[in-house]
């Protein structure tokens, strides 16, 4: 168990390093795309509803998960729309 | 399904979910320019359809009525609600995304705790820790960014509120929830009373932390739940033993915390002061005057300020909250083209924290079809404001305030500030003569090279439009 924890917070601590490199380079007239973009991402949590939602249990347990599953849906879906419709308004110039 | 596909998933879930994070670490990384912003975008989204994909393949998935259920209610609402947002409104739409993501990683270590007390299953330590993890950093996400929400909206109040004794009442608060928290682990069986709880004080502590914060400190506190968002998701991962949501929820807390630092140095204040002081909350101390140290304010009318546009060869504008409340970033642009129109050259200066979110003004111009290239951060553009012949300031207060340059008394000294007061003459659209954010007269708008343009500011620019049509 604490094998299996080690390696989680090394992934945990490398992922930080991974993610301070990458978005530090984000320019600043990019950080709303930035924000909604990477709030899309965090809706990556839908792959751990959609299990709990799919495994079946108590009735509480399955509207719980339901409503993580519709949750972590609308963060996914309306967080890439969004930033897509952001970022296709930045243009050089207009033609 | 087949025995042999089916012997192999417990490898290719995993194998997957690797893709899918290098997936959204490459996205992320295209994001450092606008060349490339959109391809990366594209490949955030594929990596999340390939773990939502193969995790419907999850052997422990026995039912997908509820999974559809949920995901057609969940992509239906965030269709309509991205769809449909207004550029201007984009601080409303991440504040609320932010706290859908964190609800959802409270609901998910929620649900294994109710798995746990109904004696379903038998969680580790770790487990058991980062449940109570999730549900505090969750369910404060969750009512923060609603509250956020509400203060951005107008439905509850810009100002700062506080109460005597509110900090304390907040730290026991706090206290209490990792207390509670502490003592389910330590308890080591189930314990539902005290789980909801736990659930009620994390939900009342997002309010806490959010109420008494100013409407101006918004990109702050977007920014900074953005991160809790992410740090929640990452604790689920630890609960669920899940490495592409530990990697995920660790890329957006990074993102949320650099975003958080940038702003704070923006101000030049410490996360502490942006949080805990209830700056803003004496707004309208200072009267609105228009004499100030002696010197009085000097007005011009759009026809004067046209033809001094007109004959400038170098403008630079400074947009603020003021231009998107009256949402004139349409005729910011036309007045600029017809300016490059007559050979003058123009360019946006944009502080980091103008706006109610990082990146609100860059946003809202290139929705009024700026070229982003003409769009110039503070460090880049401050030395070229001496050459400059006009600054016009739409709608923007304290982050051009000089005192911050010199006034060792003010309370915004040592905030680094857009230097429009060193261009040849500086416009200042506005709508009177009430202070900014930070409750302090701004000396800039009483300076001899500085002449006033009162008026809700998208009146003013049309005026201007006007003006410099018929002028020359």
């Amino acid at each position: 168990m604490v094998e299996g924890l080690l390696i989680s917070l090394y992934v945990f601590v490398l992922a930080v390093f991974v993610g301070v490199e990458v978005i530090s380079k984000v320019p600043q007239m990019l950080h709303t795309p930035l924000m909604s973009g990477s709030n899309a991402i965090s809706g990556i949590i839908i792959v751990g509803a959609l299990v709990v939602a799919g495994k079946g249990g108590s009735t509480t347990g399955t509207v719980l998960a339901v409503v993580a599953v519709a949750f972590a849906t609308i963060n996914v879906v309306g967080g890439f729309m969004v930033t897509d419709r952001m970022l296709q308004m930045f243009r050089k110039r207009e033609d | 399904m087949n025995a042999e596909v089916g012997g192999m998933l417990p490898v290719l879930i995993p194998l997957a979910y690797l893709v899918a994070a290098s997936l959204f670490i490459l996205g992320l990384k295209n994001l450092s320019s606008p060349r490339t912003a959109r391809k990366g975008n594209f490949m955030g989204a594929g990596g999340m359809l390939l773990a939502i994909a193969t995790t419907l393949l999850h052997w422990e998935i026995v039912s997908f009525t509820w999974i559809i259920v949920g995901l057609v209610i969940g992509g239906v609402i965030g269709f309509v609600m991205a769809r449909n947002v207004k550029m201007t409104d984009m601080p409303q739409m991440v504040a609320l995304l932010n706290g859908f993501g964190g609800g959802a990683s409270a609901l998910v270590a929620g649900d294994e705790y109710l798995r746990f007390a109904m004696g379903g299953m038998d969680p580790t330590v770790v487990a058991q820790i980062t449940i109570m993890l999730s549900v505090i950093l969750g369910g404060l996400t969750f009512t923060g960014s609603l509250i956020a929400f509400g203060k951005l909206q107008g439905i509850v109040t810009e100002k700062a509120v506080t109460y005597p004794g509110s900090k304390v009442v907040s730290s026991l608060i706090l206290m209490g929830a990792v207390g509670i928290g502490a003592y389910l682990v330590v308890l080591a069986e189930g314990n539902l009373q005290l789980y909801l709880t736990l659930n009620a004080l994390a939900l009342v502590l997002g309010v806490l932390f959010v109420i008494p914060i100013g409407g101006a400190d918004m990109p702050v506190v977007i920014a900074l739940l953005n991160s809790y968002s992410g740090l929640a998701g990452s604790m689920a991962g630890f609960v669920l033993n899940n490495n592409l949501l530990i990697i995920s929820g660790a890329l957006v807390g990074a993102s949320g915390l650099i975003l958080t630092k940038i702003m704070c140095d923006a101000m030049n204040r410490s996360l502490a002061n942006v949080l805990f002081s209830a700056f803003g909350s004496h707004v309208a101390a200072v009267d609105a005057v228009d004499t100030y140290a002696g010197k009085t304010v000097t007005d011009i009318s759009a026809e004067d300020a046209g033809i001094l546009l007109t004959y400038a060869s170098k403008v630079v504008f400074v947009p603020g909250y003021g231009m998107a409340v009256s949402q004139a970033q349409h005729q910011v642009r036309e007045l600029a083209e017809l300016l490059e129109g007559k050979g003058v050259e123009v360019k946006y200066a944009v502080h980091p924290v103008a706006g109610r979110m990082p990146g609100h003004m860059n946003v809202l111009l290139a929705e009024a079809n700026v070229p982003y290239p003409q769009l110039v951060e503070m460090d880049e553009i401050n030395p070229d404001l001496e050459r400059t012949d006009v600054a016009v300031v739409i709608g923007a207060n304290d982050v051009v305030n000089p005192a911050a340059r010199h006034d060792t008394t003010s309370p915004i000294y040592g905030m680094p500030i857009l230097d429009v007061d060193k261009a040849k003459t500086v416009i200042v659209m506005k709508r009177s003569m009430n202070p900014g954010f930070a409750g302090i007269q701004n000396e800039l708008f009483f300076n001899d090279n500085t002449r006033m343009l009162f008026g809700d500011a998208r009146k003013s620019l049309t005026d201007l439009i006007h003006a410099v049509k018929n002028g020359a």
